[in-house]
């Protein structure tokens, strides 16, 4: 199991370089961060050019990705333009954990920029995965229970719908029942902006009051297609022999289920869960946009089109080891969990 | 016994024991056992609806009515003049429906037809010759693979942003970014169906009749294509259609955001572009467009859930 893991680790560093070189070539044609920087006028031209020299843009692609990995502290950078590289730069490269410093919010490191949205995107998201995974077990189960039931008919109908639609469908359809037309109703209604009310301050309960429709909106997807896969392995599971003996032993219903069943046809849905982090981050970058939730999406939406390369690359890097960590997690966890595999 | 093989039908009736129905094609065989799914016939029939409401609506409507901005009526409920209401800048939406509609499906079939040559390509590479080709084109796929697949559109649409012009073909201008989207969605949604082509052609390779045709001189394209292909038909249909169903959801996530298609071209996910900020006051505005894209993804996963259905393998009965 170490030596699989080991070489896991091993296939994933390359991978993640070669993730690395294809964004930094797609971020080179981002739009030009410089217009922007003269505040309201256009930039002069030799500001321009002495922007383009401190912020190491005027250097080759390649010579700027090495310079973004390995950092530009061990070389010569020419600060005052007079083609002669004498101060030393101040970066230390990515491998050593500086993501350098954000175009748009000028000076503030990018690991700071993205420190300081994480959480809130975190916030969203674990409850949702959290939501997603017991729901889905709940009404995957009770389904395969009661099979052909209305119930269940109503179910695989409701999550085949629920499946096909987009996210930002069922945000803005919540958000009208939920927030628009319950006040029109007069019932008590859920906020849909931001992620607390400025009047009250940021505390516990309007935080989780603001959380209730975005949570919804993010799992609501994911629960629809897990449930339906849920009764599936449930039902490929009951049909076993072993479920027979325990039955014919007489066990009671609710051991047989809990006990024997549930193990068994919960396994696979660990690896759907774990590799479904890519999807929830998806979702999150839309959901936020409606919802104007001050997260790690919406930081990267407003970053993407104002071109600033740092905090773009610094999440794509973080986002694509995120997914790669999981998957390891998740196949170690699957062979941690079911003693049939065994990797070498 | 083999003298039937050599008389006419007519010469001598076959004893009873001998009478067999011909083999069922492939195409038969499928549509026999498609047919029983009535959740997938009527996937396929609210499909054609939509594709004769958004090609056949533009007999009806003119695209530069579509397009024609008229700020005096801007956000008008739907009225018997403008079915579907009017949008924030007084173009009427069910006019735009029906242009988006085309530009919509249009976007999401040809996107499959791009992400389907690449990912057999790739796959068939990657199967057939084996080895050290096989490794890197698995290390390159599970790259793409790894990072979701919005933040690559995403990036890809900023990168060809402004870039690509605009195209005119049949009298109508196009947005270039109609082009860049098909082409991004297309580069990025191969992964799946190249590692599900390169499953395939390693269990096929293995058969004795590649063997034969090897022996006979074919040379490797003739295997490829003409041989393991076509038996790998099933997984790839099904792969397809759905994807036909992502193609359309990609196209509006990133139409939502912003970054998709360039107005004035409608798309069904730019017309939602900006609707939460009149969610109180003008439901019109994503009610009408987003109902169109849940039907069309609704119907296209019913399809492919009964093509899959009917394209096991491993049930053999009609």
């Amino acid at each position: 199991m170490i030596r699989y893991i080991t070489r896991r680790i091993l296939q994933a560093i390359p991978l993640l370089f070669i993730i690395s070189v294809v964004f930094f070539v797609l971020l080179r044609n981002m739009g030009d961060p410089l217009a922007t920087m003269g505040g309201r006028s256009m930039t002069r031209a030799s500001d321009r050019e002495r922007l383009a020299r401190q912020l190491g843009l005027d250097k080759p692609i390649l010579l700027q990705y090495v310079y973004w990995l390995i950092g530009n502290d061990w070389a010569k950078v020419d600060l005052d333009g007079d083609g002669v590289a004498e101060s030393s730069g101040t970066r230390q490269g990515v491998l050593r954990g500086d993501f350098g410093t954000s175009l748009v919010n000028r000076g503030v490191p990018v690991v700071q920029v993205i420190w300081d949205r994480l959480p809130n995107t975190l916030i969203l998201m674990v409850p949702s995965e959290i939501l997603i995974i017991l729901l889905s077990l709940i009404v995957g189960v009770y389904s395969a229970l009661r099979q052909y039931s209305l119930l269940d008919n109503a179910v695989t109908t409701l999550s085949f719908v629920g499946y096909s639609m987009p996210i930002f469908f069922i945000a803005l359809l919540s958000m009208y029942i939920f927030a628009v037309n319950f006040k029109r109703w007069g019932l008590p209604y859920l906020p849909t902006v931001g992620m607390f009310d400025p009047q009250v301050g940021k505390t516990f309960s309007q935080v989780a009051l603001h959380m209730v429709l975005p949570v919804f909106s993010l799992s609501f997807i994911s629960l629809a297609g897990y449930s339906r896969y849920i009764r599936g392995t449930m039902l490929e599971v009951l049909s076993q022999d072993y479920i027979r003996t325990a039955k014919a032993k007489g066990l009671p219903r609710r051991d047989i289920v809990l006990v024997h069943a549930l193990k068994n046809a919960s396994l696979p849905i660990v690896t759907v869960v774990g590799l479904d982090l890519p999807t929830l981050l998806a979702g999150a970058i839309v959901t936020e946009r409606i919802f104007a939730w001050p997260g790690m999406g919406r930081l990267f939406l407003d970053h993407l089109s104002r071109g600033d390369a740092p905090v773009v690359m610094g999440i794509l890097m973080m986002v694509s080891f995120a997914v790669v960590a999981f998957q390891l997690i998740t196949d170690v966890t699957y062979a941690w969990l079911d003693p049939r595999i065994r990797y070498e | 016994m083999s003298q039937s093989l050599s008389l006419s039908p007519r010469a001598a009736p076959l004893p009873l024991d001998e009478l067999e129905a011909p083999p069922l094609s492939l195409r038969t065989l499928t549509w026999r056992r498609f047919r029983r799914h009535k959740m997938a016939l009527g996937g396929i029939v609210v499909l054609v609806l939509l594709f004769v409401y958004a090609f056949g609506g533009s007999l009806f409507y003119s695209e530069a009515y579509a397009n024609f901005t008229e700020t005096g009526v801007r956000l008008q409920a739907p009225s018997a003049v403008h079915p579907f209401g009017t949008d924030t800048i007084g173009r009427d939406i069910f006019a735009r429906t029906i242009f988006g509609g085309q530009i919509s499906l249009i976007i999401g079939l040809t996107a499959v037809v791009l992400e389907t040559i690449v990912g057999i390509l790739i796959g068939a590479a990657a199967g057939y010759y084996g080895g050290r080709l096989d490794s890197l084109l698995m290390r390159f796929t599970e790259a793409v693979f790894t990072i979701p697949q919005i933040f690559l559109l995403l990036v890809m649409a900023k990168y060809f942003s402004g870039r690509v012009p605009n195209i005119t073909l049949y009298n109508r201008t196009y947005s270039g970014s109609v082009v860049v989207i098909i082409v991004i969605i297309g580069l990025t949604s191969w992964p799946y169906l190249a590692r599900i082509v390169r499953a395939e052609f390693l269990s096929i390779k293995e058969n004795e009749f590649i063997l034969a045709a090897r022996a006979t001189g074919a040379s490797s394209s003739q295997i490829i294509f003409g041989h393991i292909l076509p038996n790998s038909v099933a997984p790839i249909v099904v792969s397809a259609t759905l994807g036909v169903a992502n193609a359309i959801l990609s196209e509006a996530y990133i139409s939502f955001l912003g970054l998709g298609v360039q107005p004035p071209t409608a798309t069904w996910g730019n017309m939602l572009e900006g609707a939460y900020n009149y969610i109180a006051t003008a439901p019109w505005l994503w009610v009408f467009p987003g109902t169109l894209i849940v039907l069309t993804v609704l119907s296209t996963n019913f399809v492919g859930d009964g093509l899959r259905d009917a394209l096991d393998p491993r049930s053999r009965t009609i």
